[in-house]
């Protein structure tokens, strides 16, 4: 893999850092007056999802690391692994671990596509779209006419996720929510 | 698509012009003559935290006019500025472009006190906030740091500098970085203190590691410093300036001493700029001088926080 200089950091670069896969969110160039310049970069580790920022030595360089990010269709788990299959055409799978999938197990969805992010092939973290409509399987009966004030209740979707919803949503409405926030977003349109 | 529109706005773009004729017309009321000295020379400076763009047939685009304007002052120029292209490889950032604009002015018989005065009454016509307040570099690292960056040894300030980064939750390994460096861990902690600054501010007297081309003196307790300053304001480094160094003998040294540590870092070593060396050796009027980013102070008066911002196309439109 090549190695990249503090100067060819940008945003979107995944390079090796402490043996973790890591995507450099920003690089800011520092430099007051003569002397050592320094790079304030933030980054994410791709495989805990932490983000933070280090201060390197301008100059120092860094390994690339073989990350990929594809989209890819969830298929089904064989209750250790999830597959996933390639939307290219290809019908190439891959069999995700349980801490590669992470928090995107309570959105997973049959037939859905989820963004897979690949290292040395292998799944590294799977992330849902931002949107996702899902069937509500239990809550409690629908209030009729309460459609404008607030208040809610709790309702569990078909992947098993536990969402707020209003008052008036029924068993077996299809919702669309919000993965990135759990929350509720409006009936789906059918 | 590719996109090949400028950066700068046309408001920016009118501002920048703007900006250049108050600045002309602030100096030809001062009687300060306006000079164009080449920006493709036969060496550049020696300075090992600058590395110059070399071209065609060993020419070098000048990372700043000073050796040329001071082979002007020598010959006795009186005083001069000049709004200069200026070229840095390896510097592209929010804060920076490999090309600039340099406004730098001399003036003989001033000290940098005196110079300071007049940056203040250059700015205070472009942007509130001016007189700046004025602090020697000791007390400027000493507020952020809490220590005395001239007396506390090395492992006390790459201490301090440890606790700075984990009380900000910012990663940084000390000793990697700096190697354990003097010259390093006072770059790293001067960098953080730049950072954090908000009103506008002269640090002055700075270490003489940091001495540059500015002469020595003592500070009001006794310790060796340079007649160096330094204007920060919102975190950016507007202005260098310094009493300048007159003696030939003493500069010879200290180009000497970089191209030692250029070597030691495998760098490329150009040659002394012997032109200069010979104008000091003929008399250098006493004077001190200074440099301001062009690019940077348009980011300041038009709030603008990237460079490219304030350029009509900067590195990464090219």
């Amino acid at each position: 893999m090549a190695t990249f200089a503090t100067n060819e950091f940008r945003a979107g670069l995944k390079v090796m850092l402490d043996g973790d896969p890591c995507n450099i969110l920003e690089n800011e160039f520092v430099k007051p007056g003569k002397g050592q310049a320094f790079n304030r970069v933030r980054l994410r580790n791709l495989k805990t999802g932490r983000v933070w920022e280090r201060t390197f030595k301008s100059g120092e360089s860094l390994e690339g690391a073989d990350v990929m990010e594809l989209d890819m269709e969830y298929l089904y788990t064989d209750g250790e692994f999830y597959h996933f299959m390639k939307t290219d055409g290809s019908f190439e799978q891959v069999a995700a671990s349980e801490a590669a999938v992470g928090d995107t197990k309570r959105w997973l969805k049959e037939q859905e596509t989820y963004i897979v992010t690949l290292w040395n092939d292998a799944p590294l973290l799977v992330q849902p779209p931002n949107f996702i409509e899902l069937e509500v399987v239990e809550t409690d009966p629908g209030l009729k006419g309460d459609t404008a004030q607030g208040g809610s209740k709790p309702a569990t979707l078909s992947t098993g996720a536990v969402i707020k919803v209003p008052l008036f949503i029924n068993q077996g409405e299809v919702l669309r929510v919000d993965t990135r926030t759990g929350e509720y977003q409006g009936r789906a349109r059918s | 698509m590719t996109d090949w529109r400028p950066g700068a706005d046309l408001a920016a773009l009118r501002a920048r012009a703007e900006l250049l004729a108050t600045v002309r017309d602030f100096f030809a009321r001062r009687g300060v003559l306006e000079v164009d000295t080449p920006i493709l020379g036969a060496t550049g400076g020696t300075d090992p935290g600058i590395e110059c763009f070399r071209s065609h047939a060993g020419r070098v685009l000048q990372s700043s006019p000073e050796f040329f304007m001071k082979r002007l002052l020598a010959a006795g120029s009186g005083p001069i500025y000049q709004i200069a292209r200026a070229f840095r490889a390896e510097e592209a950032g929010r804060l920076h472009n490999p090309e600039f604009l340099l406004l730098e002015w001399y003036r003989p018989g001033f000290d940098d006190f005196a110079l300071m005065d007049e940056i203040d009454d250059l700015c205070a016509g472009l942007m509130p906030g001016f007189p700046a307040q004025r602090l020697p570099f000791r007390e400027f690292i000493a507020g952020v740091f809490g220590v005395d960056p001239l007396t506390a040894a090395d492992e006390t300030l790459a201490a301090a500098l440890d606790r700075h980064f984990v009380a900000a939750r910012r990663e940084a390994d000390i000793a990697e970085l700096t190697g354990g460096a003097r010259g390093v861990l006072l770059d790293l902690a001067y960098s953080e203190a730049v950072a954090a600054t908000r009103d506008a501010v002269f640090v002055y007297d700075f270490p003489p590691e940091q001495a540059a081309l500015a002469r020595m003196r003592r500070d009001s307790h006794g310790a060796e410093v340079a007649a160096r300053f330094e204007l920060m304001l919102a975190g950016i480094e507007l202005a260098n300036g310094y009493h300048e160094l007159a003696d030939a003998a003493e500069q010879r040294r200290r180009f000497e001493a970089d191209l030692a540590s250029r070597r030691q870092a495998g760098r490329f070593c150009p040659e002394i700029d012997e032109h200069l060396l010979a104008a000091l050796e003929a008399g250098l009027p006493d004077c001190a001088g200074v440099a301001i980013g062009i690019d940077r102070l348009l980011m300041l008066i038009l709030g603008a926080q990237d460079i490219d911002a304030v350029l009509p196309f900067s590195e990464c439109r090219l």
